[in-house]
């Protein structure tokens, strides 16, 4: 069991290295909408402040739903995804191995980046550890969800729409807490239980999530 | 007739693309059968399509070391067929039974899921891996297998040189040929194989025929689709969905 979880994970960072445009389009995306929006309003920091935690949770968002749709297209498309789900191993597992490698590639990459990009919106360093905190709760559950979408529309020729239908109301939640969290530290109030919430909705994703993906992806691989 | 010596003549390569030999100190393995398959039975299986009906109350009995080639024009639902055996799609009605117990929601199930081997249209090939790193992984989905066993198994489809080539750069009756490496590598007692010799020239048809009647010998179970005909092997019988409607 342990083997084939490795397995898959070198499987994954092989297929990523050697495209590595795949890669880094999620990443290219939220650099750009952080960078544009001081061109675009101008750069007065008090103002800029006031957006940030928004600007920076959005386009965190995109760049997730950006990176989905492709997330299980080319393994249904090639026939690997039928040779998984024929496996004797769990589905569940695999799908969970290979969601997690999509949140190292995209969502962590993008807590990485945060702080940087937290700075150049004229935000305290104070609220610095808040802002990853958050994002770090976050994107797990963005990915998470956000694969349950990509696995229904799997089969679909061009699913990339209906995915953001889907999904979209199911990130509000989070993107709620997130930019709650982050306005409340600006104001200096206690943060801890946006936090906690985040943290339930992450555990609470990671439980469910892989069981309703394999489900999809059982669905699909079946039309 | 389809003894070992046969089998590595016909797969030998003549010409070598100069790279460093796989270690031939013991001779190649064959895909020997340790498992002997239980016989599988067909009950009244139906498939619906797009409410349109395929085929109805198929019913059949397949015993160990049998061929059953499905055969019927196209739309007649070969591939559907091969994919409710495998278990893929859901019947619309009937069962399957392995031996004896039923597949879809019996004790069958398990030993159905470690003992057949499922290669369809689509080969389940990565373009962006080379062809040694696309067998290691589906073969580790079953039971993994070891560097040097891919290595003699690629050599066994002709492939010898080619290890290490990213696939994309493969032709498609290479990368058929990768994909159906794995019929030398793992010990599944049944096959199911949805037109194996697609895109495959006449050496590599004839090559992947005794391989399957020497599989069937040793008590395997194969069953597939094909447009080629078949009639010229002994034993393999037919099933003909166009003439079953």
């Amino acid at each position: 069991m342990r083997r084939i979880i490795w397995l898959l994970f070198c499987r994954e960072w092989r297929l990523a290295w050697r495209r590595p445009g795949d890669l880094l389009n999620p990443l290219v995306f939220f650099a750009l909408v952080v960078s544009l929006f001081p061109l675009a309003v101008g750069p007065e920091p008090s103002m800029l402040r006031a957006m940030a935690p928004g600007v920076i949770w959005v386009a965190a968002l995109l760049a997730t739903l950006l990176s989905l749709d492709g997330l299980f297209r080319s393994d249904y498309e090639d026939g690997s995804l039928e040779q998984w789900v024929l496996s004797p191993h769990p589905l569940e597992l695999m799908v969970l191995v290979k969601v997690l490698h999509h949140w190292m590639v995209s969502g962590l990459a993008m807590v990485l980046l945060a702080p940087l990009f937290g700075m150049m919106l004229a935000l305290p360093a104070s609220v610095l550890p808040v802002l990853v905190l958050t994002l770090l709760l976050g994107t797990p559950i963005l990915s998470l969800l956000g694969a349950v979408g990509a696995a229904l529309t799997v089969g679909l020729k061009s699913g990339g729409v209906l995915l953001a239908l889907l999904i979209l109301p199911l990130y509000i939640p989070v993107l709620i807490l997130g930019t709650g969290a982050m306005d409340a530290a600006l104001q200096g109030m206690p943060v801890i239980g946006f936090m906690l919430w985040l943290g339930c909705l992450a555990v609470l994703a990671i439980t469910l999530a892989p069981f309703a993906i394999a489900a999809g992806l059982r669905i699909g691989v079946s039309e | 007739m389809y003894n070992g010596a046969r089998l590595i003549r016909v797969f030998d390569v003549p010409e070598y693309s100069g790279r460093t030999p796989v270690n031939m100190s013991h001779p190649p393995r064959r895909s020997g059968v340790k498992v002997k398959p239980l016989p599988v039975e067909l009950d009244g299986l139906a498939c619906e399509r797009d409410e349109r009906e395929l085929f109805a109350s198929l019913s059949l009995r397949l015993e160990p070391g049998e061929v059953l080639q499905v055969a019927g024009p196209n739309g007649s639902g070969k591939t559907s067929l091969l994919r409710i055996m495998a278990g893929l799609l859901p019947p619309s009605a009937g069962d399957m039974r392995y031996g004896g117990n039923s597949v879809y929601h019996g004790a069958g199930r398990e030993d159905w899921r470690r003992q057949r081997l499922y290669i369809g249209h689509a080969p389940a090939i990565k373009g962006a891996l080379t062809a040694e790193e696309n067998l290691a992984w589906l073969c580790a989905l079953s039971s993994p297998v070891g560097t040097e066993q891919i290595w003699q198994a690629l050599e066994q489809v002709g492939l010898r040189g080619f290890e290490d080539v990213p696939c994309h750069n493969l032709s498609a009756g290479q990368k058929r040929r990768v994909a159906l490496a794995r019929l030398y590598l793992e010990q599944h007692p049944v096959w199911i194989l949805d037109e194996p010799f697609t895109a495959i020239d006449k050496a590599g048809v004839t090559a992947l025929e005794n391989h399957i009647m020497a599989h069937a010998q040793q008590g395997g179970m194969v069953i597939m689709t094909t447009h080629h005909g078949l009639d010229h092997l002994p034993g393999v019988r037919c099933l003909d969905l166009g003439q079953a409607n």
